[in-house]
């Protein structure tokens, strides 16, 4: 496996709550869930490209702060009836670490 | 996404070391644009996300608190010059908006709440579309309810007349506390009292001195431990941290074990 980076702990983002990693592909969000799963998407909404980072993650979703589309934090898919598809990130935890994939 | 912050200036007023102090923050963290909104406070549009907390940091040093100005909460409240400095003042407008300010400070509520205080009937500070509006008469002050400049322009209703600065605030609260407990989440005063009715707001607040007394208390207990999350943000790492991006070596990236 290549382009593994280690971004930082897993304490490091709020249960619930999300990072911006500033990276040369741009923006990317990292997602920590209520059960502590982090899943990693471009920071940018397939709407009109509002910043995913800032908005509200409930279950596996993440609700864009603008104008309301659910990213699926899994797959970066618009919940229906929207349409749209954000580029999903490999994320991984290991031990208290999180580690994000760039290809 | 840039953010906005818009200090708070009790009842509208200010001084020049707050400005100077606004004008510092707004040129350090190159604030484009400024602005005064339309509840007579300073606007500071297009802040980065990073650099919230530093703002926030920055005008709490100087002694200033965030304005809640998006908020279901406690806006403003905005006042004329009244008898301090006007001729036709009969009440000291600013002070009473800086006390009724002060008290509400940090209060939620089901949708933002506005006041406005006038020193006479001229009305200057357009207390006739706010949530609760208080004119200055010379036995003392009229006080409006349920008035709303938004979606639906409505004009406050005339609610009662009372005699000092005290019952002012123990009347507004005491309204203010039925409308958070009987008000539906995003219905502004002007719904809610379509809805229930001048009348039985005037039974709880007006007529009933105890049922009065019991709301306003209710509210001086539900306000007291206020804790400001904007500086909550700036002195707590785990809360602050939220704010700063993540900056990556990718060249030097560490391989995973
Ligand atoms: S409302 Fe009356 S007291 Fe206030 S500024 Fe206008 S004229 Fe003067
Ligand atoms: S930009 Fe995300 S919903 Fe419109």
């Amino acid at each position: 496996m290549s382009g593994w980076i280690k971004v930082c702990a897993l304490d490091e983002i709020a249960p619930q709550g999300s990072r911006v990693v500033a990276s040369s592909q741009g923006d990317i969000a990292l997602f920590r869930t209520a059960d502590d799963r982090v899943f990693g998407l471009h920071d940018k909404c397939p709407h009109k490209g509002g910043p995913l980072s800032q908005g509200i993650v409930h279950g596996d979703t993440v609700t864009c702060p603008l104008h309301g589309f659910k990213i699926g934090l899994k797959d970066g898919e618009a919940v229906a009836p929207d349409k749209g598809c954000a580029r999903r990130f490999e994320v991984k935890l290991d031990g208290g670490a999180v580690w994000l994939q760039l290809t | 996404m840039p953010y906005s912050v818009v200090p708070r200036m009790w009842g509208g007023l200010t001084t020049p070391a707050e400005l100077r102090t606004i004008a510092d923050v707004a040129e350090k963290y190159q604030v484009p644009t400024v602005k005064m909104t339309g509840g007579a406070r300073i606007d500071l549009l297009g802040i980065r996300k990073e650099d919230l907390p530093k703002v926030w940091a920055d005008l709490g040093a100087a002694g200033m608190v965030s304005g809640h100005a998006y908020g279901k909460s406690i806006r403003t409240v905005k006042t004329c010059v009244g008898a301090e400095h006007c001729r036709f003042g009969t009440q000291r407008s600013m002070a009473m908006g800086v006390k009724l300010e002060r008290m509400l400070f940090g209060m939620g509520a089901p949708h933002k709440v506005k006041l406005a205080v006038s020193g006479c009937p001229r009305n200057c500070a357009e207390a006739g579309i706010k949530d609760i509006g208080v004119i200055g008469v010379d036995s003392g002050y009229e006080l409006y309810v349920a008035g709303n400049g938004g979606i639906k322009t409505e004009v406050a209703q005339f609610l009662c007349k009372v005699k000092s600065d005290e019952e002012v605030m123990e009347y507004s609260g005491a309204f203010l506390q039925l409308y958070r407990e009987e008000g539906y989440y995003l219905e502004r005063t002007c719904h809610y009292v379509a809805r229930v009715g001048l009348d039985h707001v005037k039974a709880a607040v007006v007529n009933d001195p105890l049922k009065r007394k019991e709301l306003y208390e209710r509210l001086m207990f539900a306000l007291q431990d206020y804790e400001d999350p904007w500086q909550a943000a700036v002195a707590k790492p785990a809360v602050r941290r939220e704010y700063e991006i993540i900056k990556i070596k990718e060249l030097t990236a560490e391989v995973m074990p």
